[in-house]
């Protein structure tokens, strides 16, 4: 229900692509994504979505990049000297992974790292952990692309649990 | 071939051109600049996604100039062009087995690395090496109707032009028409 609900906002956004690698918390959403009309290039790195991005948003459509939070750290370079160095607007979702309720202790460092990481980039974030917060995600969406800013959204894995 | 001569018959044909960070970009801008042409400043690596992403979503015919050592900085978008198949998007990939805009250090296809089988093992079936303009030429003529990677033979070295004196969002506005 919650992977519909986040795709529609999506489309509705009128994202035209979305760059993707899995994560397990991703994997209904990136099977929405595969039945709606947007779409979906899966890449081999987080990075190179961000250059395809970059293309996309030339061709003047809108790009989205999903990933964990893990593949931030693979495309710091690529946002700040190609995204944000040209003014090109991006949707950035991420799994949030680390944190309460979190089996592999790889996850942890990256999870607590990566919103002081965005945030010493100087890019917009924000935190999903539940439906209701879905509310408002639309109108930031738009004015990241109105306004040719990145904006990254963490989802919490406590937006799935609630449904449960 | 110096990568001059590359750029120069790229820049002959009709389309988009993406064009890798450094002096590819400058030599490009000093021999030929044009709205259509996209300068990287940065994201080394990344001209050929930047490449598919233009191609997957726009009609005209997308040239893609990269380098060795940029590819090798980014195999996987060989695998990632082979299975996304679009008709609009040539890569030259500039093979001069040296990083040229940071001294010419090597690279390692100067040694046992053959970036033409790589890119046909990871899925490309058209895939041309061109030693010469006339292989260049010719290679590039067939680009019009469907999407080839062309491995260009160069010598090392640059030439000696001006940096790019555009900002970064002017490059990208006149680029898409604004």
């Amino acid at each position: 229900m919650v992977d519909k609900q986040i795709v529609d906002i999506i489309e509705s956004s009128g994202i035209d692509i979305v760059l993707s690698l899995p994560c397990n918390m991703l994997s209904g959403i990136m099977d929405e994504i595969d039945r709606c009309k947007i779409k979906h290039v899966s890449v081999c790195r987080e990075e190179e979505g961000v250059g395809i991005a970059a293309g996309v948003l030339l061709a003047g459509k809108r790009p989205m990049l999903l990933m964990q939070n893990s593949g931030l750290g693979n495309c710091v370079n690529a946002l700040m000297s190609l995204t944000s160095l040209y003014e090109m607007p991006l949707l950035i979702m991420m799994s949030h992974r680390g944190g309460e309720g979190e089996k592999i202790s790889a996850q942890m460092p990256m999870g607590e790292a990566a919103p002081l990481i965005l945030d010493s980039m100087k890019i917009d974030h924000i935190s999903i952990a539940g439906i209701n917060e879905l509310e408002g995600l639309k109108t930031d969406i738009d004015y990241a692309f109105e306004n040719n800013e990145i904006l990254a959204v963490f989802l919490k894995r406590g937006l799935w649990h609630e449904t449960d | 071939m110096k990568r001059i001569d590359i750029l120069n018959e790229v820049s002959k044909c009709d389309g988009l051109i993406v064009c890798n960070i450094g002096f590819p970009s400058r030599e490009l801008y000093f021999l030929n600049d044009r709205p259509e042409n996209f300068y990287m400043l940065g994201s080394m690596g990344l001209a050929s996604s930047i490449g598919l992403g233009l191609a997957m979503s726009r009609e005209e015919m997308v040239f893609v100039v990269d380098g060795d050592g940029s590819i090798l900085m980014n195999l996987g978008t060989l695998s990632t062009l082979a299975n996304n198949k679009t008709d609009n998007l040539c890569l030259v990939i500039v093979d001069n087995g040296s990083y040229g805009s940071t001294g010419g250090q090597k690279t390692y296809t100067s040694g046992k690395t053959d970036l033409e089988m790589i890119a046909r093992g990871a899925g490309n079936s058209e895939v041309v090496r061109a030693k010469n303009k006339e292989d260049l030429s010719a290679a590039l003529s067939k680009c019009m109707k469907k999407s080839v990677i062309i491995i260009a033979e160069a010598e090392p070295g640059n030439e000696s032009v001006p940096i790019i004196d555009l900002e970064p969002v002017e490059i990208k506005n006149r680029f898409m028409g604004r």
